[in-house]
């Protein structure tokens, strides 16, 4: 069917130095229209600077790139706006202090006798997000929308602009489940309008869903492209990872856990977590399983003293202790690896040296600087012992890839040297190679007698690490697994059975 | 149906109509349109450089050599017309020139060397005092048959209000600000500056031009404003009108207009500016008071309507509403 009719976009021996690297290699990329074209590889397999490309923000050193038969080489993202190939950012990169309505004409305003027509361009907007099946009031300001909704803004605003080829850059990534169909419901229109859309996006589940093709980069090589119907998620994993991926689960030590460290009774805060109790021994992993706004974070956070408990005690190995802020938790040697990476971890702007002693330091207070020797000695132990892959210590952490800046904000909590972890997503928005390492690196955390608290919503990834599993259900715990309960379907159907007993 | 950005400037409103409502109930004088007239005229430079303000401010910057501009202009144009014999009018042109490429050339500084306006603008205000001060020190008296034309030129309202040229223009500056502000791309362009400069620029806004832009217009008006003030007080004097910029900030934000850029109205300024007018003429009316109670006023008024601003950014975030609502049925 797709494949019938002439390519709209084609890549050919696309090839992109930088110094001292090769990012692209003679890649080639065929689009044809009405077609979701997956792209996939692992952070730095060259799928940015693939997109960079094609949009005009670097410039190709080497291959072809034709759209409709005819070569192009735009020179900034708004060349390659007006040739027709528009891309859509993770990060809304619209204006939200202005109307929706003015977000999608910026610019290009509909006028009458010389002066903006606000009245024809509310129409305009509205018919324009209807075809989009999206009813909202275009003179609201963008902000008063959630981000799902700004993100449909921004595909009409690129669509109503470019119109051949749609560039989706894990448009997906901040977004909850319901917002995701609300997206793909979207893409399905434009597929159907005889859009090419490239997809980018490290969800699996997502591709399969709504993809047709996919093309998987490694080391900025393509790897291959496959019709997605005939083919699973085992295989494109082991495209873009290039070995086969054990199954962890098998191999699971047995639970050799030690004396209980941390133990929490009735701990809770009224709004934002019902009281619970919570045990948590030397060597152990507990998982906190539960969908999105369950808990999950908040559980994280009132243990941690960043966000403050209102009732119940905490014990640390049977003494009991106070854990009214990060700061007294920090002092009991707890670490906390936040969520969301970019606001609450790193400081972009520092190197990625200074963010790894930065909790240590913070420890040790601001007064008995460390010396410079011993923190060299500990970022590059750190960097090697986790596999940061980096330039060079000094490098602002911003610059990173996302699987790297978490490894390096767990270097920040390992430096410390704590008894108890706590990791809120450890793995959110990082590729499947360093996804699998940070699992490694959690058991090997666990063996090393580490009681660890982790918190996610990929149930695979919790059933493969943890030796209990609790699941939150609206901010209360509903149930916990231990040993062989622990699968993938018992965590669904504790969520579930919840949900049904609610709905009753 | 109100919108929450319509919020501030209608609170603003409900402002300076509660206040009026004060002081007439005390001062029932205070309704004649002989005050009206004078609120307008008294204002009237302060008005027209507050209009470039909020264009700045809008954009997310700050114009700090407005007062000097204002200054500067006034003894440019006595001291031209005292040692020269060319027309007033070519003077207007003349001192308008120089001080729109004077902002322009703010504006290219603020824009091409990325350097943040308030060190620019202040760099701007030491050199327009600067040049004030070289032209003359001592106040230089203007005395022009055409300064007196236009001082005459008024319409007496009933009541024996002078609506005087003035006051005029600086509502004429008002209504072509909001129409610039609201139906100009220009004016669209400001905004989208203000709300994020990245974003702006990713989305096509021509940031150069319009940055310039911004700067020339404010320059411009704070030319305008000297010519006002010129008229106002028939005299040149390089030490007048210090800290006018500040007020000017002061009514903008009084007036709604968020100090971080992207939120506000130029209509709102003009009620900012009525607002300040009006406690003036209150401690006028009064006469017992110290006029420092306009400050300690306008002091609070500010401290309320930078709450009330926090206040709202943060109910709107609150009130955002998910997604599945407007996904439609179909």
């Amino acid at each position: 069917m797709a494949s019938a009719t002439e390519p709209v976009l084609e890549c050919r021996g696309i090839s992109k130095f930088f110094p001292g690297a090769i990012a692209l290699d003679a890649v080639d990329l065929t689009l044809y229209p009405g077609e979701v074209h997956a792209l996939l590889g692992e952070n730095g397999a060259g799928k940015s600077t693939l997109i960079k490309c094609l949009t005009g923000a670097y410039r190709r050193d080497a291959g072809k790139i034709l759209l409709d038969g005819e070569e192009i080489s735009p020179g900034s993202t708004q060349d390659s706006q007006k040739l027709g190939i528009g891309t859509v950012y993770q990060e809304v990169n619209l204006l939200p202090n202005l109307t929706v309505a003015e977000n999608l004409f910026l610019g290009r305003q509909p006028t009458r006798r010389g002066l903006i027509s606000q009245r024809k361009m509310l129409t305009m907007a509205g018919d324009l997000l209807a075809e989009f099946g999206l009813r909202i009031n275009p003179a609201e300001p963008l902000s008063a929308y959630s981000v799902a909704v700004q993100q449909v803004v921004a595909i009409a605003r690129a669509v109503e602009l470019s119109g051949k080829v749609l560039i989706l850059d894990e448009p997906t990534a901040s977004l909850d489940r319901d917002e995701v169909q609300l997206v793909f419901s979207v893409v399905e229109k434009l597929k159907a309008r005889g859009l090419a859309i490239v997809f980018i996006t490290h969800f699996l589940d997502q591709v399969f869903e709504i993809s047709d093709r996919a093309t998987v980069l490694r080391n900025g090589r393509v790897i291959g492209t496959r019709e997605l119907k005939n083919t699973s998620q085992t295989e494109i994993v082991t495209l873009m990872l290039g070995r086969q991926l054990e199954d962890r689960i098998q191999d699971r030590a047995p639970a050799r856990t030690g004396d209980t460290l941390i133990e929490l009774k009735d701990f809770g805060k009224r709004g934002v977590m019902e009281p619970f109790d919570l045990t948590v021994r030397k060597g152990e992993v507990v998982g906190l399983a539960g969908l999105l706004g369950s808990g999950r974070t908040e559980t994280a956070g009132l243990i941690f003293g960043a966000i403050q408990a209102d009732q119940g005690e905490a014990l640390l190995e049977g003494r009991k202790i106070g854990l009214g802020s990060p700061r007294e938790a920090v002092a009991h040697r707890f670490a906390l690896c936040p969520e969301d990476r970019k606001n609450d971890g790193i400081v972009g702007d520092l190197s990625v040296r200074e963010n790894i002693i930065l909790a240590l330091q913070a420890r040790q207070g601001w007064f008995r600087p460390l010396p410079k020797a011993k923190v060299n000695e500990l970022a590059e132990a750190y960097v090697k012992a986790l596999d940061i892959r980096l330039a060079s210590l000094d490098m602002p952490i911003r610059l990173l890839s996302g699987g790297n800046q978490q490894k390096a904000l767990l270097a920040r909590w390992l430096a410390t040297n704590p008894v108890f972890l706590i990791l809120d997503e450890p793995t959110r928005g990082i590729d499947v190679g360093a996804h699998a390492e940070i699992i490694a690196l959690i058991e090997k955390l666990r063996e090393d007698g580490m009681a660890l608290l982790v918190a996610s919503s990929e149930m695979e990834e919790l059933v493969a690490y943890s030796t209990r599993v609790i699941v939150l259900r609206d901010r209360r715990q509903v149930r916990e697994l231990k040993g062989d309960e622990i699968t993938t379907s018992n965590i669904v159907a504790a969520i579930a059975d919840d949900t049904m007993a609610e709905a009753v | 149906m109100i919108r929450s950005t319509h919020l501030p400037l209608l609170i603003t409103i409900a402002t300076f109509l509660l206040a009026y409502t004060l002081c007439a109930s005390q001062y029932p004088a205070m309704l004649s349109t002989r005050v009206v007239a004078n609120l307008l005229t008294d204002n009237a430079f302060l008005g027209i450089a507050a209009v470039g303000m909020t264009f700045v401010i809008l954009s997310g910057g700050i114009d700090l050599s407005v007062g000097s501009v204002i200054a500067f202009t006034g003894v440019f144009l006595a001291v031209i017309l005292r040692d020269t014999s060319i027309h007033p009018i070519a003077a207007f042109v003349l001192v308008l020139a120089i001080t729109i490429s004077f902002g322009a050339a703010m504006g290219a500084m603020i824009h091409y060397l990325d350097m943040p306006p308030f060190i620019v603008t202040l760099a701007g205000m030491f050199l327009a005092r600067g040049a004030a001060y070289v032209l003359s020190t001592e106040s230089v008296p203007i005395t022009h048959e055409f300064y007196d034309t236009l001082q005459s030129l008024y319409w007496k309202a009933p009541g024996g209000g002078r609506f005087r040229l003035t006051g005029m223009i600086m509502l004429l500056t008002f209504l072509t600000g909001i129409i610039v502000a609201h139906r100009t791309r220009f004016g669209q362009n400001v905004y989208a500056i203000g709300g994020g400069l990245s974003t702006a620029r990713l989305m096509g806004v021509p940031l150069a031009k319009t940055t310039i832009g911004i700067y020339a217009t404010s320059g411009g008006l704070a030319g305008l404003a000297g010519i006002i003030f010129s008229l106002y007080t028939s005299a040149g004097y390089s030490l007048a009108t210090v800290g006018v910029e500040l007020d000017a900030i002061a009514a903008v934000v009084i007036g709604g207009t968020l100090l971080t850029g992207g939120t506000g109205f130029v209509a709102g300024t003009f009620f900012g500016i009525l607002i300040m007018g009006l406690i003036q003429t209150f401690i006028v009316f009064d006469g017992t008071l110290s006029s420092w109670w306009t400050k300690i006023v306008i002091g609070g008024l500010l401290f309320g309507f930078i709450l009330l601003q926090k206040g709202l950014t943060w109910a709107t975030t609150l009130r955002r509403k998910p997604a599945t609502e407007f996904a439609a049925q179909s």
